[in-house]
């Protein structure tokens, strides 16, 4: 589905910030991407729809490559991918609604989106979504009222109604409370899984990335040091990945092996 | 407790450090202002004598004179219309000029080129500006429009460009995410996070048109100002008064109706 290839990316600051990462995603699963903070972890995921430019490597979504494409193949491209941020990144001044069928932008006119004259299907569509994330009622709300937990599940509709062949989802739960982050996470999760697709998760908190991932990506410093199961992660895996420390209290079941 | 005690003595910094230095320039600028004050002829003496002349003045303006009605009000609506046409024209036109010299969004090239219209049109004011295109256009309120339109883009052009500048990043990737093109990423990214300030300021930009339009005229360039000089000129100052009173009453309905409409945009 998704295949990343030799990844290289130096910014003009001349920051080395990916290393050649290669990743492949063949099945529709849930990708958790953990590293410090500076590891490359953005980066990465901005370089697979290109809002960050790759300086080298190739990505392909299926069997389009995104790295080459230019101007409005580039923008159909990205169509197909929908992006959950952290801190949501919903444009504040707008309402729910609006928000939501912004995630349709690469589908219909300027002056139709300056209007607001989404197609009916679309608007039924964003209504029932909205409804799926228990957010009915809210549509006509501006985003800025809304609550943390409430924005991001917006902005989880907003990727999703893009009819994405992959989320890409940066640190969801950065600013959320334990129970909200739980929360947004399994709405990730089973959204994912009610669609058929994979979602690659940047997250810090390694408790939750290992409860709700089916794979785990270890980034230190822009490379790519441990792939596998979420019950292969020992101390020593998060050691290679944030360095020393005592990681015995973090691990989940480490004595348990398989789960 | 320490013998040594710390200093209990504190004084600002100067703003010049160098004692020397600051007494050198606090001086030379006292003896500038005196000089300048001498040559200028700006004197107690001369306020004396004119004062009589003032008094006499203001007292031929009483009472109004509204004999020259229709020539008053043609004149206050001539200035109101060449202030909405400018407003439009130039709230219209600064929505491209404020993207090319907006730096998070334009190129350099086009940013360079936008941001030296910018500074030119703000360096004139609006009374200059006047004159050249009266000479270039002619007299009446078509020299007179092109001047308030040129000297509002330029203010509105910056001010917008700087709200643009300022605006989160964030939301913008979450549109250009999406495969908005450029277009719909302006539309969706950057418009809404900028509207109320382009609102704001377009109110702003009538009211300030409107007070330009009455004195532009003195230059020939249409509206009341024009009225008003050749009112002064005749020595027909209870006329001058009816104008001046007509322009204060617009100003002020002006006034009432921008508050209104910012009040309601908050």
């Amino acid at each position: 589905m998704l295949s990343v290839k030799n990844l290289d990316k130096t910014y003009p600051t001349g920051q080395h910030a990916l290393k050649g990462c290669s990743v492949d995603i063949d099945k529709a699963q849930i990708v958790s991407i953990f590293g410090p903070s500076g590891a490359g972890k953005s980066t990465f995921i901005r370089c697979i729809n290109r809002l960050v430019e790759p300086s080298g490597g190739e990505v392909y979504l299926d069997d389009l490559e995104i790295t080459g494409l230019k101007g409005s193949d580039l923008h159909k491209a990205r169509r197909q991918m929908g992006m959950i941020f952290q801190e949501y990144n919903l444009i504040e001044r707008l309402t729910v609604m609006e928000n939501v069928l912004s995630g349709r932008l690469g589908y219909v006119g300027f002056f139709k989106a300056m209007f607001r004259r989404f197609p009916q299907e679309t608007v039924d569509e964003a209504f029932s979504l909205l409804e799926r994330v228990g957010l009915k009622g809210y549509h006509n709300q501006r985003a800025d009222a809304l609550s943390g937990g409430q924005r991001q599940r917006v902005g989880i509709v907003r990727a999703l109604i893009q009819h994405p062949k992959i989320l890409l989802v940066d640190e969801p739960t950065s600013g959320l409370d334990p129970k909200t982050a739980m929360i947004i996470m399994k709405l990730i999760k089973e959204l994912a899984i009610e669609k058929g697709i994979p979602a690659i998760i940047n997250i810090h908190d390694v408790k939750l990335g290992q409860d709700y991932a089916d794979r785990i990506i270890g980034m230190a410093d822009g490379v790519i040091v441990f792939d596998g199961p979420p019950s292969k992660v020992t101390a020593e895996t998060l050691t290679m990945i944030y360095g020393e420390e005592d990681w015995s209290k973090t691990i989940r079941k480490v004595e348990d092996g398989e789960e | 407790m320490s013998t040594t005690s710390a200093p209990t003595l504190w004084k600002r910094d100067h703003f010049i450090k160098n004692p020397l230095l600051r007494w050198i320039i606090i001086i030379s600028v006292l003896a500038y202002i005196i000089y300048a004050l001498n040559e200028m002829n700006f004197n107690l003496a001369r306020m004396k004598s004119g004062w009589p002349r003032a008094v006499d003045f203001f007292q031929r303006m009483f009472p109004p004179d509204y004999s020259r009605w229709t020539m008053i009000y043609k004149g206050v609506f001539e200035s109101l219309q060449m202030a909405i046409i400018a407003t439009t024209v130039s709230i219209l036109l600064a929505i491209p000029l404020s993207l090319a010299a907006a730096a998070n969004i334009s190129t350099k090239f086009v940013y360079v080129i936008a941001r030296a219209f910018i500074v030119m049109a703000r360096s004139f004011p609006p009374i200059l500006v006047a004159i050249m295109f009266v000479k270039a256009f002619g007299f009446g309120p078509f020299p007179g429009i092109l001047t308030l339109a040129f000297t509002a883009l330029g203010f509105m052009g910056k001010l917008l460009a700087e709200a643009i500048e300022n605006i989160d990043k964030g939301q913008v990737e979450a549109v250009r995410a999406t495969g908005a093109n450029w277009f719909k990423v302006q539309l969706f990214g950057v418009a809404p996070q900028v509207m109320p300030r382009y609102v704001g300021l377009s109110i702003y930009l009538l009211d300030i048109n409107l007070r330009a339009s009455t004195i532009i005229g003195i230059v020939g360039a249409g509206g009341i100002g024009g009225a008003l000089f050749n009112a002064f000129h005749r020595y027909e100052y209870d006329t001058a008064l009816a104008i001046l009173i007509a322009i204060i009453v617009i100003v002020l309905i002006m006034e009432f109706i921008s508050s209104k409409v910012r009040s309601r945009l908050q």
